[in-house]
């Protein structure tokens, strides 16, 4: 019975499933001088491009032990499809989130919602860099909506844990502050690169994010 | 490989006592290694691989803390040889073959 629904799941979920890694909308310089070339090249074409592989062993893994009816290989696997999904999913939003045109500041409902929760958009840059700059370790600073409150909120989270699946607040806009993400052009001064980060945030990109 | 590193005292084997307590709980000073590697190679995020003594057990214990957790406030093992594996340790050598940057890492590991 139970391993008939686990199959039946298979079948829906993560049969057959093959997850892609998405191409940059612009070239690896495109982001210099804020984020140069070599990172963007790594972090894409190596970082990211792991995660989507080993989601892809992962999610191939899970298959096979849920058509097994093994539950215990399938809990098993939680804690690596939780950090190359993860992996996935935030550098699938992140490389959207910056743009070359970049910069400036958000307009119309996006820039209303921002000074109604934080007072101005100053404010909220200074909230979220903070937080993001505090990370311990490896992990992301995001700005989320909150679906039940409607209200913007700024969060963190270790690692590559999702930002929805952890907190259930929508990915609006994230800082990837691993030491991949900023280390060979900024060293150990991950405020500089957070602080610098601003000036290639796509606001139409977090503006569509936050209307849908 | 013992080479250059062998001159300033690192690299190689460990001997005596140590040789053979890692010998008694790994089979083999390589499948130590291996262990070892395998382990601080897959930590998630930023950390640490460890070899650690049990001191209720007196038994070596591979193990592996997220960030800049201490192994012995947090695990009750005294650290004998930590591996960092935060990206800062190794990224703008390695980038982001951290694999080779940790198999690498045994030419300048001080057993002494």
């Amino acid at each position: 019975m139970l391993q008939s629904r686990l199959l039946k799941l298979s079948r829906i979920g993560l049969a057959r499933c093959k997850y892609t890694l998405p191409e940059l909308p612009y070239k690896y310089e495109a982001l210099e001088p804020v984020i140069n070339r070599d990172i963007m090249e790594i972090h894409h074409s190596k970082h990211h491009a792991t995660y989507v592989n080993n989601l892809n062993a992962t999610a191939d893994k899970i298959t096979a032990a849920v058509e097994e009816g093994n539950a215990g290989a399938v809990i098993g696997l939680h804690g690596a499809l939780k950090f190359n999904g993860g992996g996935h999913i935030n550098h699938s939003i992140f490389w959207n989130n910056l743009s070359p045109n970049g910069g400036g500041l958000p307009t119309g409902d996006l820039l209303s919602a921002i000074e109604a929760e934080f007072g101005s958009f100053d404010q909220f840059k200074a909230k979220m860099s903070a937080a993001t700059i505090g990370v311990q370790g490896s992990g992301w600073g995001w700005l989320g909506l909150n679906p039940e409150t409607k209200r913007l909120q700024i969060a963190t989270c270790a690692n590559q844990d999702p930002l929805h699946a952890t907190t259930g607040l929508i990915p609006l806009l994230g800082i990837d502050v691993w030491e991949h993400a900023y280390y060979l052009q900024y060293k150990n001064v991950r405020p500089e690169y957070v602080n610098s980060i601003w000036d290639v945030v796509n606001w139409e990109d977090v503006a569509a994010r936050f209307a849908s | 490989s013992s080479g250059i590193n062998a001159e300033y005292g690192g690299g190689g084997l460990p001997t005596g006592d140590l040789l053979s307590a890692i010998e008694a709980e790994f089979g083999s000073f390589d499948q130590f290694k291996a262990k070892m590697s395998a382990a601080t190679i897959g930590v998630q995020g930023s950390g640490w691989g460890w070899l650690g003594l049990n001191p209720e057990t007196k038994r070596l214990q591979i193990a592996t803390c997220a960030n800049q957790d201490p192994l012995h406030a947090t695990t009750g093992l005294i650290p004998l040889l930590g591996i960092d594996v935060w990206e800062h340790a190794y990224y703008l050598q390695y980038k982001n073959v951290r694999p080779e940057y940790v198999n690498s890492i045994w030419d300048v590991v001080n057993w002494e």
